[in-house]
């Protein structure tokens, strides 16, 4: 261990000694380059079978999603909220052809186009969201464990009753004080991830709470408080740093529930207008009463773009999971490696 | 006799040694008494944070009119309402009518909003209870299968499975269901309830109940009965779906536990048959955190309640709710959700008891 490259505690001075294949690998990744060691690669170089072809799955519909977001303008014949081209109508729920790959729906939107313009608005909900969440939740959760005493009871109490709420509920009530329903597109987005910010916030301060507070007693953070070290330093870097380890699997379920209850928001009607933005659960909301009359293009393809942004992350989030989480992996790959261990 | 001496001998060690048995030992009623009135907070809590926040944008009146009346006309109904007093009066008057069992009156239709909850609360309990039914049907043997084969393809399959049931809303599962067996083949109705005809024919019962199976069930009439329960189909599979992948998922993560555990082992090697070993032995124990995340479940059902019943039109809270949304009438909005918050914390409560009866080891 060089100076230049401090170990935090507990990771590098043989504490894990008991995990053998654990710090194996561990020891095995450390080695390899910077760009093998990024969360997702070095989980795609330890997956293997089906919980490869899973994360694979999954990090492809994620990057797919990310690029439509970035060239929607490129991709997309036509705009969001265009019902005609040159002063002629495309007409109202004209069914696939070559001019509307996908359709037209009620209004005479192409479908196509909201359909690709909808990953702007779920990319951007899902950031704004998470980040949000993630920022509040952490400081919260860092500040209550660390602080404790009255201010820790009460926003425990308070995060326990909003955790035990419906999370749909919530999101509705916040979306009514931010924009009393309807709104433009950035205020619609906003008003969608400050909504979906609320429910998540709990979360993010549960996890990180329960880390700090048992943190607190270690030796090191001690130590740091004999030496002198001010408050904001010790929670900044000795326990923050400390009590992340489960924030990844949180962060991706979050983001593909950031999607599911944007889209759930926009179908009940508490979206974003469909001039301002195009918004897949608005258009499903709009394609119900299609469906009993046979019209199937309508809802179809905003259904499926909102199983795919969900299935990405989620599959992502799962493997990543799984893979952390030894006794989940794939006994194949472990009996394989001590195997070669024997062996050898 | 023997069963006297059992208790003396069983009470001794009880009452005398260390206070950390003995409060683990006669702990169940204080258990549950204490849990119930935890319920107090967590409602009171949301009742506080939910009023004030419906009201930090402005007064219902506003809301629901804002448009269409003059700033005079406005003031003068805000007046009347009440509106205009400072919102920590109004605050301790709302709870006020709470503690007496008011919830307030809803604007656009006059209606309280308690009748509201008795009018609709049971089609939503009906729905929320077939969707149940559909999920443990479909979820826990599944999730013993994908368990017995893990790592093989059934497993994959029913992995993808159950992450797709959780990828896929449930309004796009109703949709899809909506066009392949209404649209499509015919089989079953678009939406609603009950058809036209059936209603009639339910309007001949006396003292309708809210649940529409049990009043064709007591009216003994075989056509009315498959009316409603055609009906009922497809929204409790949209629902129970939902609930049903992550049925599964619990089955399967917790049956891999039990299945590696020494007493299965030793199970078998007294040549237990394997299907017993799964169904008995394996299945049991990997239930006990069904019914812990059931009480989650209900507070994320409801939430899959109002989309569910806003696709097919099923007429209870969740469809009401978002009518009253469309309105813009808030009081019922507030009063709709805070009673759904009170259902949630009760059947938490529930949950937990049934847990600790389960399980001697969840008492706290």
């Amino acid at each position: 261990m060089t100076l230049s490259n401090p170990v935090p505690p507990g990771e590098g001075d043989g504490t894990d000694a008991d995990l053998a294949v654990e710090s194996a690998t561990v020891a095995a990744t450390a080695r390899s380059p910077w760009y093998f060691r990024l969360p997702v690669v070095s989980h795609l170089r330890r997956s293997v079978g089906l919980q490869r072809g899973m994360l694979i799955t999954g990090v492809v519909l994620v990057v797919g999603l990310l690029l439509t977001a970035l060239f929607a303008p490129l991709l997309a014949p036509y705009g969001f909220a265009a019902t005609g081209v040159d002063g002629v109508k495309f007409g109202g729920q004209q069914p696939p052809s070559a001019e509307h790959l996908l359709g037209t729906t009620v209004t005479g939107f192409d479908v196509l186009s909201r359909v690709i313009w909808g990953t702007r608005t779920a990319v951007a909900v899902m950031v704004c969201a998470v980040i949000a969440s993630l920022f509040l939740g952490v400081a919260l959760g860092l500040l209550s464990g660390y602080v404790g005493g009255w201010l820790d009871r009460v926003l425990v109490m308070l995060a326990d009753a909003i955790y035990a709420f419906p999370s749909l509920l919530l999101a509705i009530v916040m979306s009514i004080v931010i924009s009393g329903g309807q709104s433009g597109a950035w205020g619609g987005i906003m008003a969608a991830a400050i909504s979906i910010t609320v429910v998540f916030v709990p979360q993010y301060f549960r996890v990180i709470r329960a880390e700090v507070v048992r943190l607190k007693a270690e030796p090191f953070v001690e130590a740091a408080k004999v030496i002198g070290t001010g408050h904001r330093r010790i929670m900044g870097t000795h326990l923050l740093r400390n009590s992340t380890r489960t924030l990844p699997l949180i962060f991706t379920l979050n983001s593909s529930e950031a999607i599911l209850t944007l889209a759930a928001l926009g179908f009940l009607g508490f979206g974003i207008e469909p001039t301002s933005a195009s918004e897949w659960g608005y258009d499903l909301n709009r394609a119900m009463s299609d469906a009993t009359s046979g019209i199937w293009w309508t809802g179809l393809f905003p259904g499926l773009a909102i199983v795919a942004a969900v299935l990405g992350v989620t599959l992502v989030g799962e493997s990543i999971n799984d893979l952390n989480d030894p006794r989940l992996r794939t006994r194949r790959k472990r009996s394989r490696a001590q195997r070669k261990k024997v062996t050898a | 006799m023997t069963t006297g001496l059992d208790t003396e001998v069983e009470n001794t060690p009880a009452s005398t040694p260390a206070p950390r048995r003995k409060r683990s030992g006669g702990g169940l009623g204080r258990y549950i008494l204490v849990r119930f009135l935890l319920i107090i907070p967590t409602v009171f809590i949301l009742m506080t944070v939910v009023f004030f926040l419906m009201r930090i944008t402005g007064d219902p009146i506003t809301a629901a009119l804002g448009g269409r009346l003059t700033p005079d006309q406005l003031a003068q109904r805000r007046a009347e309402a009440g509106y205009d007093r400072p919102l920590i009066v109004q605050y301790f008057d709302y709870l006020g009518g709470v503690l007496q069992g008011d919830f307030g009156m809803s604007y656009t239709d006059r209606t309280p909003v308690t009748e509201i909850l008795t009018t609709y609360g049971g089609a939503t309990f009906e729905l929320v209870v077939y969707a149940v039914v559909v999920a443990l049907v479909a979820g826990v043997p599944l999730g013993m299968i994908a368990a017995r084969t893990r790592d093989r393809w059934p497993d994959a399959v029913l992995r993808v499975v159950a992450i797709l049931g959780y990828a896929t809303p449930v309004f796009f599962v109703g949709l899809l269901l909506k066009l392949v067996f209404s649209a499509g083949l015919g089989w079953l109705p678009v939406a609603g309830r009950i058809s036209t005809r059936g209603e009639l024919t339910m309007g001949s019962i006396l003292n309708p109940s809210p649940f529409y199976l049990l009043d064709a069930l007591r009216l003994g009439r075989v056509d009315v009965l498959i009316d409603v329960a055609s009906h009922a189909v497809l929204p409790a599979i949209a629902l129970g779906v939902l609930t049903g992948g992550i049925f599964l998922r619990l089955v399967r993560t917790n049956m891999i536990g039990t299945l590696e555990m020494q007493y299965i082992d030793s199970a078998r090697s007294r040549g237990v048959s394997e299907s017993r070993l799964t169904t008995r032995h394996a299945l049991r124990p990997a239930l006990i955190p069904i019914v812990t995340v059931m009480g989650m479940q209900i507070a994320m059902m409801l939430g899959g309640a109002v989309l569910t019943e806003t696709t097919f039109e099923w007429n209870g809270l969740g469809y009401m709710l978002a009518e009253y949304m469309k309105a813009r009438d808030y009081v019922a909005v507030q009063g709709i959700v805070m009673m759904l918050a009170v259902i949630v914390a009760l059947s938490n409560f529930v949950v937990d008891v049934v847990a600790a009866l389960i399980d001697p080891r969840v008492r706290y």
